[in-house]
């Protein structure tokens, strides 16, 4: 609203200007009992117009740098805005059923996304971390966690991306998301994770 | 009628009873406050193993309990406790008839006018009442005593009426750092002594707890870090010289495996890793050799390196999709067993240790049984330690190696990840039967279990070999 105000005031400006310097269309000639006065009355008319003019143009160049301005920073908060909006897509975990690392249905999606960030942002490398729940054994969900990691990177490079971004780390259940003992908090602890190694600084929207 | 069924009943409680005696024998199991363990019925044979009597003295009390705690774990003794103190060794009173139910135990003190200690103990070395003794069930008696420096516990033969040998050692004085090994040492001497067998008094249980590795004997005392970094630490592993351990640590995203001194602190890299997650190192009997499970992009799988010139990667498996993971060796050396998931659950295979001729080794229903990790093989070679997935908890199992069946050994709570102690007998792993996990220990032919740490969240635990010195005595 207010940029259109001052987009108004602009035009309405840059007209007056156009109407005055240009002379194609000059207001009548009035005529004049004395040539000296005639011709003092006409510069001083042309002064002001002069003077009316360069206030217009300062103004219209300090409207012209501040909307420079605002139309900058707001494209930058939305920058800002879709990048954080970017980032907790691309972070956004994915699940496994019990002692399972196959891609579930309901997560393709969200793998979908990350393919779509990932291709939009060809700097980004990324680690996938795959965790397990505490019901299985210890040593044994090592294996298991790797195997949920290296899942959800075959998803990723089936997709297109290149195998040399995506990094694998298992954690088998050593870092649990939730603690509890029951099976709320192991489906949460069932996961893959999802962080930016490196190219994060300026990602772009897809 | 009823009448009648009553008294008969009551006769055969009474005979039951009686053949079950000596009942004043079982509460030599209650002989320490820690042991609150809870006995499961599975080769329990009570009355079966020799009665020892620990001669009271004064001084060396901490020499004495310990020794007698030592010879209690090793479950291979009923202790008795002697009620009336050095009145009943002293006694002189001619000795009861054997195996009534009329022995001077209930707190009953035979009246003895001469209890002084000193002198009077000092005689009755090889000159004990040794019919009393027998009459009390005892099959020995230790006698713990100093002179001089050095610390002398004579073992008495009680049917044999006389001394078995006297084990001679200098002990370091309490609160040294090797005073408790010196002790356990000694009593270890003593069952050999008595039994011709090898103990394991002087043996320590590597553990993990909050991501640090820990140390501690296998009495519960001792407990001390040796895990250096700060970053989140698994899989303790002896060596076989008992001087050396290995273990997994995290770090920037991958599995390290580490070499470590135990007496030193000091420790290195495996050779190749720190490229992959690298997990599960197990040593060879010859200490040559260390295996274990490297995971990466196609899954997991085994290899070994030469440890000893930190060398010559291996591979062992190539599971193409499978995890291959856990490796144990035979104590010949010769084979490997390990966890494989190509029959779809992780069950334990065994293979050549060469990575040949690799096979199903504990049996299983595929669809019924369930998961199957940790496998650990005795030090003697004839079972392999095992968990599984029963109902969706784990129990402890036992796989005979020749007959190549399993039995179950826990049912009480979840219990996981057995290590054989160097007696092939006994087994620590972990149990939340208490409520929350901990270390236990179970002895497989009585079925006795004791805590080992009563504190949460110890798991993974790694039993030493026999420890022949401390190792803080080594290079």
């Amino acid at each position: 609203m207010k940029s259109v105000s001052l987009l108004l005031v602009i035009g309405l400006a840059a007209a007056a200007t156009a109407a005055s310097s240009c002379g194609g269309n000059p207001p009548p000639a009035q005529p004049t009992p004395n040539a000296d006065s005639a011709a003092a009355a006409a510069k001083a008319r042309q002064d002001s117009i002069d003077a009316a003019n360069a206030e217009a143009a300062r103004r219209a160049a300090e409207d012209s740098a501040r909307i420079a301005r605002q139309r900058e920073a707001d494209s930058l908060a939305a920058l800002s805005r879709g990048s954080e909006e970017v980032r907790a897509t691309l972070a956004a975990m994915i699940h496994f059923d019990l002692d399972k690392s196959n891609i579930r249905g309901d997560d393709m999606g969200a793998l979908d996304q990350k393919v779509a960030i990932l291709q939009a942002n060809p700097d980004l490398r990324i680690r996938v971390g795959g965790h397990c729940d505490e019901r299985g054994s210890d040593e044994y969900n090592l294996a298991l966690g790797n195997r949920r990691a290296q899942a959800a990177k075959q998803y990723l490079v089936s997709h297109g991306i290149d195998a040399g971004r995506i990094e694998t780390q298992s954690w088998g259940e050593e870092r649990p998301l939730v603690d509890g003992h029951d099976e709320s908090a192991w489906s949460q602890n069932r996961r893959d994770e999802f962080e930016i190694i490196s190219g994060g600084d300026n990602i772009h929207h897809p | 009628m009823t009448g009648t069924r009553a008294g008969g009943l009551a006769g055969g409680l009474a005979v039951v009873l009686l053949t079950a005696s000596p009942p004043a024998r079982l509460p030599a199991q209650d002989t320490n406050t820690i042991d609150r363990g809870v006995r499961i019925g599975i080769v329990y044979r009570p009355g079966v193993r020799p009665g020892m009597v620990m001669l009271p003295r004064k001084g060396l009390d901490s020499v004495r309990a310990m020794v007698v705690r030592d010879l209690d774990y090793s479950d291979r003794f009923e202790i008795i406790t002697l009620p009336g103190g050095d009145s009943i060794r002293l006694a002189t009173a001619s000795p009861p008839p054997r195996g009534g139910g009329t022995t001077p135990r209930g707190g009953r003190t035979p009246t003895s006018s001469g209890s002084g200690t000193g002198g009077g103990a000092q005689s009755a070395i090889g000159s004990l009442n040794y019919p009393l003794y027998q009459a009390l069930g005892a099959d020995f008696a230790l006698d713990i005593t100093a002179a001089g420096d050095t610390t002398i516990a004579t073992l008495h033969d009680i049917p044999a009426a006389g001394v078995r040998r006297a084990v001679r050692a200098q002990l370091p004085a309490p609160g040294s750092p090797d005073f408790r090994q010196a002790v356990h040492r000694m009593a270890d001497q003593v069952l050999q002594a008595a039994l011709g067998t090898s103990g394991i008094a002087a043996t320590r249980v590597l553990f993990v707890k909050e991501g640090k590795v820990y140390l501690i004997d296998q009495d519960g005392a001792e407990m001390k870090l040796v895990s250096s970094t700060d970053r989140q630490a698994m899989s303790p592993a002896w060596a076989a010289d008992g001087h050396h351990f290995a273990y997994m640590e995290f770090q920037a995203g991958k599995g390290w495996l580490y070499y470590q001194d135990m007496a030193t602190g000091k420790r290195i890299p495996v050779s190749t890793t720190g490229t992959a997650l690298d997990f599960t190192p197990a040593f060879s009997p010859d200490g040559q050799t260390m295996a274990f499970s490297r995971a990466i992009e196609e899954g997991t799988d085994l290899y070994t390196i030469n440890i000893k010139n930190n060398c010559c990667l291996r591979r062992l498996t190539v599971g193409h999709f499978s995890d291959n993971l856990s490796p144990t060796f035979s104590p010949d050396g010769q084979r490997i067993a390990f966890v494989s998931t190509r029959p779809g659950l992780p069950q334990i295979y065994v293979m050549a240790a060469d990575g040949t001729d690799q096979q199903l080794f504990a049996p299983f229903d595929y669809g019924v049984t369930g998961s199957s990790n940790a496998p650990e093989w005795s030090p003697d070679g004839q079972s392999v330690a095992f968990h599984r997935d029963v109902a969706g908890t784990l129990q402890v199992f036992v796989l005979d190696v020749r007959t190549r069946t399993v039995r179950q050994l826990t049912s009480v709570g979840r219990n996981e990840d057995p290590t054989w102690a160097p007696d092939s007998r006994h087994l620590a792993f972990v149990s939340d039967r208490s409520g929350y996990r901990q270390l236990w220990i179970i002895d497989l032919d009585t079925g006795r279990i004791r805590p080992l740490l009563q504190q949460s969240g110890a798991r993974l635990p790694a039993w030493s070999p026999r420890l022949s010195e401390a190792p803080s005595t080594t290079p």
